[in-house]
């Protein structure tokens, strides 16, 4: 049985995401996000002892704790680079608490940021079995691999595009609630969801994150240190990561994603039983993403999340909340830092801090972090008490 | 047409056997003697098995595909200009599956089609397309 390490959120920071960063470097935001952070926990960097850490293709690929910390002016005793994709942020957050309490520091920032810049592509020089046996075929990027996935379960299942674009409909319906959302005064109907271009079929665009600038970092303590928290701590109840393919060609069975692990595994660590969450802030790349997701939560069955979509409302006050802050498909992707923006949100949300989409009474919440393609899964229930 | 090439193969030691057979089109995967699965991409150990003791062996180059994509948007500007395209995922006889190009109409393509390889020519080396089987 895997243990679950113990922590606490006691500060969070995130940058209002923008399509393009002019000006700025992947260093300048995450000190930015860092700051933020730092004055919503009360606390000044020195009281910093741990740095997490994502890697930054094209601007830092080696090295990264180093150039961060000498970046920030800070000496960190345990630091690290973690590199799981989408799922960076939730990873970062159960290894910051297992090093908390393992004695290796005492208090950890977890940060990502990322920029863009109009006209420039970022092609990392890979030299790996998913460069030589997928992209020379005409399948380079993200896009084409949900795609795939997508595709499998429209035929396994019989799921159709409606099911999927309602997925989609209700991140963007939820964003208008969000004004730091890149799609906060952008309202759709399912209509126009159904009717995007088509990307990669069956993907169209509006099932597809929005690449932008943006940084998020996150601060975890003690549960010890947390008692003196300026604000209300959040705690980690359960954490549970699997890793099982890079490329979508090798990936397991539909049922046998690793999703199909790590949210049972966070779930069993907190004790709570997928109809008690009171948020889903279910990693959102693509609609594909969500759909595995809400398959493996238990709240309803395998193939069945279009029946589920179709009956349920996801708003803030609907009957599962999802993504309340707009899911990245209505936030934007600031590249890893967009997985983060579900744990803020989960936070926001547990210290009740939502504001106009608050949801009534939120104690517990499943956070989730997905990279590569449904390859690099983690996920966290966070809790309001300890 | 646009000076840009296809995005090669980044060939390895461990995989140039694969790829040299390609180019006489014959299609060979390693075969593991231990426990006798097949393994695709070509390793230095079975990842079932843990063995290091691999044969390269002829496969059959037949399959089912297992799902696909018509892609309007490329990854890889020399892709656009081919755009639309299918590609697919096929689970090949001997169990391993693979990313390929499909040479198939975009009506005819369904779950479980039997698709077989098809050798194709793009920049200066053979690539194992797959078109419907008996095309």
């Amino acid at each position: 049985m895997v243990k679950r390490p113990k922590g606490a959120i006691i500060g969070i920071g995130e940058l209002k995401p923008v399509r393009y960063s002019e000006g700025k470097t992947t260093l300048s935001l995450i000190a930015e996000s860092v700051q933020l952070a730092l004055a919503d926990a009360g606390l000044t960097k020195d009281e910093i002892d741990g740095l997490l850490v994502g890697p930054q293709v094209g601007e830092t690929p080696q090295h990264v704790p180093a150039t961060v910390s000498e970046y920030l002016g800070v000496s960190p005793i345990m630091s690290n680079t973690v590199d799981l994709g989408g799922a960076t942020g939730a990873g970062m957050i159960w290894r910051a608490a297992a090093a908390i309490e393992a004695g290796m520091c005492e208090t950890v920032v977890c940060v990502l940021a990322n920029k863009n810049e109009k006209g420039q592509v970022p092609r990392s020089p890979n030299r790996n079995p998913i460069r030589e046996f997928d992209v020379p075929f005409g399948a380079s990027g993200a896009n084409t691999s949900y795609a795939l996935l997508k595709r499998e379960h429209m035929e396994v299942y019989g799921s159709k595009q409606e099911d999927f674009a309602r997925i989609a409909y209700w991140s963007r319906k939820n964003a208008l609630k969000n004004p730091k959302a890149i799609f906060y005064d952008k309202p759709v109907e399912l209509d126009d969801i159904l009717q995007s271009p088509i990307i990669s079929d069956p993907l169209r665009l509006l099932e597809i994150v929005m690449p932008c600038a943006g940084g998020a970092a996150v601060i975890v303590t003690s549960e010890e240190k947390a008692k003196q928290a300026k604000k209300k701590p959040v705690y980690l109840k359960g954490a549970g990561e699997k890793i099982t393919h890079r490329a979508v060609s090798q990936a397991p069975a539909m049922d046998q994603l690793p999703f199909a692990y790590s949210i049972p595994q966070a779930l069993q660590q907190a004790e709570i039983n997928g109809e008690d969450l009171d948020l889903l802030s279910l990693y959102d790349c693509y609609t594909s993403v969500v759909a595995v997701q809400l398959e493996s939560i238990g709240i309803c069955r395998q193939g069945e999340f279009g029946d589920f979509v179709r009956n349920h409302t996801f708003g803030h006050d609907g009957d599962y909340p999802l993504n309340t802050h707009g899911g990245q498909l209505g936030f934007g992707q600031a590249d890893l830092a967009g997985g983060m923006s579900h744990i803020i949100e989960a936070v926001i949300q547990l210290r009740g801090e939502g504001g106009d989409r608050q949801i009534a009474d939120a104690k517990h919440a499943l956070v989730t972090g997905n990279g590569a393609t449904l390859s690099e899964t983690t996920a966290l229930v966070l809790g309001g008490e300890q | 047409m646009t000076n840009i090439s296809f995005p090669e193969p980044t060939i390895t030691a461990v995989s140039k056997p694969f790829w040299d057979k390609i180019n006489e089109k014959q299609f060979y995967l390693q075969q593991c003697e231990e426990c006798k699965q097949w393994v695709f991409y070509p390793r230095a150990h079975c990842p079932n098995c843990f063995s290091a003791k691999l044969t390269w062996k002829e496969a059959s180059g037949q399959g089912k595909l297992k799902s696909w994509s018509i892609v309007h948007r490329a990854g890889h500007p020399a892709w656009q200009e081919r755009t639309p395209y299918a590609v697919g995922v096929v689970q090949l006889a001997e169990g391993p599956s693979l990313l390929t190009h499909l040479l198939i109409n975009e009506q005819e393509l369904r779950y479980q089609l039997p698709v077989e390889i098809s050798y194709q020519q793009l920049n200066e080396r053979l690539l194992p397309f797959f078109q419907k089987k008996g095309d």
